[in-house]
């Protein structure tokens, strides 16, 4: 397995711990009501602690794979990132788009069918989750398949 | 799982040059060893700079090196 291929692994895992940590300690601190401001207020601090907790969580896991690789494997971090991945890492960022506009599209079809506001920033929450996950998901593919 | 119609004889021109390794091929023109094995196997097309590189790597004219399959070429290949 390839450098690539086993990075997209742990950036997999890594998604879906970080997300799963931060959804426990937000589930915790939700509020009542179907669509009051403190509804809004809520989703609004969420998304936006979110945006410095991923980036920190990001670089932690980075780092705590790349030291593990290295140690477990020996091997060096790609010192090149050639036209081959850029493509792929450009196929990737295209499918979480798309994952992520579905996603999207479905919280606002969850609104116009009377879902609470509640419901549709879960959907965008988990639209953010699945776009992350699909893009890994199509890197590895990718690099598993040679391009 | 698709292949690309552009065809190459890497491996050939590899031989010929005193069996060249494909990490010594990547480093010389410039990209990764995964690259190279994608572009030998005819998974990956490259670029036509990279091409190029790679020809020049042999001394040798980009034609005899990369070729075009027309019956490939008018297969439908998947695209992501």
């Amino acid at each position: 397995m390839s450098y690539h291929e086993k990075q997209s692994i742990a950036a997999i895992v890594s998604n879906l711990v970080i997300w799963t940590i931060y959804a426990w300690i937000m589930v915790g601190r939700f509020p009542d009501g179907g669509a009051s401001p403190e509804i809004f207020r809520f989703w609004g601090r969420a998304f936006l602690i979110l945006i410095p907790v991923m980036i920190v969580a990001r670089i932690i896991t980075t780092i705590i794979f790349v030291a593990s690789n290295t140690i477990a494997t020996g091997e060096e971090v790609p010192s090149i990132s050639d036209e081959r991945d850029k493509l792929i890492e450009l196929r990737g960022l295209r499918m979480s788009y798309y994952g992520f506009i579905a996603g999207f599209m479905g919280a606002m079809a969850a609104l116009a069918f009377g879902a609470t506001p509640n419901v549709m920033f879960l959907i965008i929450a988990g639209a953010m989750v699945g776009s992350d996950i699909l893009e890994e998901i199509t890197k590895f593919r990718l690099y598993r398949r040679g391009f | 799982m698709g292949r690309t119609a552009v065809r190459n004889s890497i491996r050939t021109w590899r031989f010929h040059a005193d069996e060249m390794t494909q990490q010594d091929l990547a480093e010389r023109v410039g990209v990764t060893r995964q690259t190279i094995v994608a572009i030998e196997k005819a998974r990956y097309a490259p670029s036509l700079e990279l091409a190029f590189r790679i020809a020049r790597t042999f001394e040798a004219p980009l034609e005899e090196v990369f070729s075009f399959d027309e019956d490939a070429a008018d297969e439908p290949r998947s695209q992501e």
